[in-house]
């Protein structure tokens, strides 16, 4: 299981990258998702499977019975879930923002900040 | 039923009152952030808790900084849990020292920027933005715990997006989309290698993780600090992955972009000192090859691109770049000396890389021009900006007496005690980029202030230069002077550090893991 859900990280970082190099707005955006997503999948698998019970301590007890599953990835987990969607939200209106204002998805034709036709800097004073 | 014993997990004694400081700047952020967002529609109110929340941080940072300085680190652990299983926050004195210079920097930003707020309904919005920048970078230099630097970071992160397109101008747009992208692809970076250094090692607070991390296999080990390197690379804007920085620092006005210089590629670089040098120090020697080519090429770049550039703000972005160049060299020697040069940098970079931006904000605001070609005559029209921005330039390239020449001094002294070929060619590298930095920054300010006006095509809106800002500026700028002219107490406190990171045992013992068989 391990095996199958490492290659399964492996595609998804690959195809994140993919996506990310791209000069479309929407695609990086995706791929940053993906990528994202990847590496979510990763910490899970990090923390070890188990086909163990949820780590749940039984009333009057002060640990439980036998092995349970590692709760800490999960928690990891949920923290990046949130961080990521905020941070996706945020680009997704910034890109669509940006194509409202620029008439720009492709990052070729983006360059206010970074005029394609500066000119030379002056020689001397 | 009996009570469980809970001593093998908890901690059963009340946290000392002494070691709250480590995280009473944070929360003082936050609320104040809260509190500033609830009453963002008076500007006035606004600028006042502002500035009474970042007044009473600084106060928390002194008192942490002369506690450390008097008993070494300082730690709490969250949630009474017993480290590591509870978030650590763990302060020395570099990130006590950052911590409080953040402070100060935002501070003198807020009053600069005071000003330009627009007198409009929610022209307070700009101060709970900054606020929450100030938390994120706070609890970035002051935690002990490598998951929840990533959360700081996403914070800063967020803040900093906020900041940046706040007045939503389409160059301003344009720029954050570089910044934006670039940045959240870097938090990811480093979240994939935190995922395989949990994976290896099963724990990511830092004292416990330098515990075991010499048991953990040296290869799978040098691939996660790769990993970071990559990513807290990304952040400082280190060569090669540095051309978002140039993109988009110039994009928004003088005072968020100047609060930007100052502390994010700061914290950046602060994350590498700290997981490379102090926490993961067997896999910093195997990746030293590579810290010293990116130290040698961020050293030259960074001069050389202000060198061909002509819009101001853009060129002090290559410097900051520079900068950057200088504190991978500290980390590519990993000597006393050079640490504490490292660290000694960093603190100099967060105040005269903001005052640099913020003399550059007044140029613009004087001449009504960005771009150095249209500038001229500002000696003969305002002497008082030229020296500013000379001494501030002075210290840029390290010139002795500014502050800027006591870090290079001992990164010299580093580079020189390391000896050999590696040292040699780090000395020359920082002996070049003093020299490159100087020759770009006096060419500036030849261009800007000591040849004649050029004649004016087309009339520009300049804007006066409002009490504040110089207030702002003037603050900055004599600290900066004075530490430049007394460096002891700064010098020791980097000293000590540096100390710190090399030998983590008081480190360590400051979290609570010391004995603890791992």
């Amino acid at each position: 299981m391990d095996y199958v859900l490492a290659a399964l990280v492996g595609c998804f970082v690959a195809l994140g990258v993919y996506l990310l190099l791209s000069r479309s707005l929407i695609r990086m955006l995706l791929g940053l998702v993906i990528l994202g997503n990847g590496v979510n999948l990763l910490i899970f698998t990090a923390g070890r499977l188990t086909l163990q019970v949820a780590p749940i301590v039984p009333p009057g007890l002060d640990q439980p019975e036998g092995p349970i599953a590692n709760p800490l990835p999960q928690a990891l987990i949920l923290t990046a879930i949130v961080i990521g969607f905020a941070m996706f939200s945020f680009l997704l209106v910034l890109a669509f923002r940006t194509y409202q204002s620029l008439d720009a998805d492709n990052t070729d034709t983006m360059r206010l900040a970074e005029p394609v036709d500066a000119p030379q800097p002056p020689l001397s004073y | 039923m009996a009570a469980p014993d809970l001593s093998a997990a908890m901690i059963e004694t009340a946290t000392l009152p002494t070691d709250w400081v480590v995280v009473l700047p944070l929360v003082l952020a936050l609320m104040g952030a809260a509190l500033l967002l609830i009453v963002r529609q008076s500007r006035g109110l606004s600028f006042v808790l502002a500035l009474v929340s970042v007044l009473a941080i600084i106060a928390c940072e002194i008192t942490l900084l002369l506690q450390i300085f008097a008993n070494g680190p300082v730690s709490m652990t969250m949630g009474k849990w017993l480290p590591p299983f509870g978030i650590s926050f763990t302060a020395d004195a570099f990130g006590a020292s950052f911590a409080l210079a953040a402070a100060v920097v935002t501070l003198v930003v807020l009053i600069y920027a005071e000003p330009e707020q627009p007198a409009s309904v929610g022209g307070g919005s700009f101060y709970a933005l900054v606020l929450l920048l100030l938390a994120g970078v706070t609890g970035s230099f002051l935690t002990g715990d490598l998951f929840n630097l990533y959360v700081w970071f996403e914070v800063l992160l967020i803040a900093s997006f906020g900041l940046m397109v706040l007045g939503g101008r389409a160059i301003q747009l344009d720029g954050t989309v570089k910044y934006g992208f670039l940045n959240f692809l870097a938090t990811t970076v480093f979240l994939l290698s935190l995922g395989l250094l949990y994976g290896l090692l099963g724990t990511l607070n830092m004292a416990d993780v330098l515990r075991v991390a010499p048991q953990a296999n040296p290869a799978a080990m040098a691939g996660v600090a790769a990993l970071m390197l990559l990513a807290f690379g990304m952040k400082a804007a280190a060569f090669p992955v540095n051309a978002w920085l140039p993109a988009s620092y110039h994009t928004p006005p003088a005072a968020i972009s100047a609060l930007m210089a100052g502390l994010l590629t700061k914290v950046g670089i602060y994350a590498l000192l700290r997981t490379l040098v102090a926490v993961l120090p067997a896999t910093r020697d195997l990746l030293e090859p590579v810290l010293i080519i990116i130290a040698i090429a961020t050293l030259l770049i960074g001069p050389l691109g202000a060198i061909a550039e002509t819009n101001l703000r853009r060129a002090m972005g290559f410097i900051v770049i520079g900068g950057i160049g200088a504190v991978m060299a500290g980390i590519a020697l990993p000597n006393l000396a050079a640490i504490s040069g490292a660290g000694l940098y960093i603190f100099h970079a967060m105040l005269t890389m903001t005052a640099l931006y913020l003399v550059a904000g007044l140029i613009e605001r004087f001449t009504g021009q960005t771009d150095t070609r249209q500038m001229g005559g500002l000696y003969a029209a305002n002497a008082p900006l030229s020296v500013l921005f000379l001494v501030l330039v002075l210290a840029a390239a390290g010139v002795p007496p500014t502050l800027g020449f006591w870090p290079k001094l001992l990164l010299l002294q580093g580079g020189l005690e390391m000896g050999g070929w590696i040292g040699g060619l780090l000395v020359s590298a920082l002996l070049l980029n003093a020299v490159l930095t100087l020759i770009a920054g006096t060419r500036l300010w030849a261009h800007m202030f000591w040849r004649a006006a050029p004649a004016e095509a087309v009339p520009v809106d300049r804007l006066p230069i409002l009490p504040l800002h110089w207030l702002g500026t003037g603050v900055l700028f004599a600290m900066i002077v004075a530490a430049g002219l007394w460096p002891n107490p700064m010098l020791e406190v980097v000293r000590s550090g540096a100390a710190d990171m090399l030998d983590p045992a008081r480190y360590i013992a400051a979290v609570g893991l010391a004995g603890v068989t791992p």
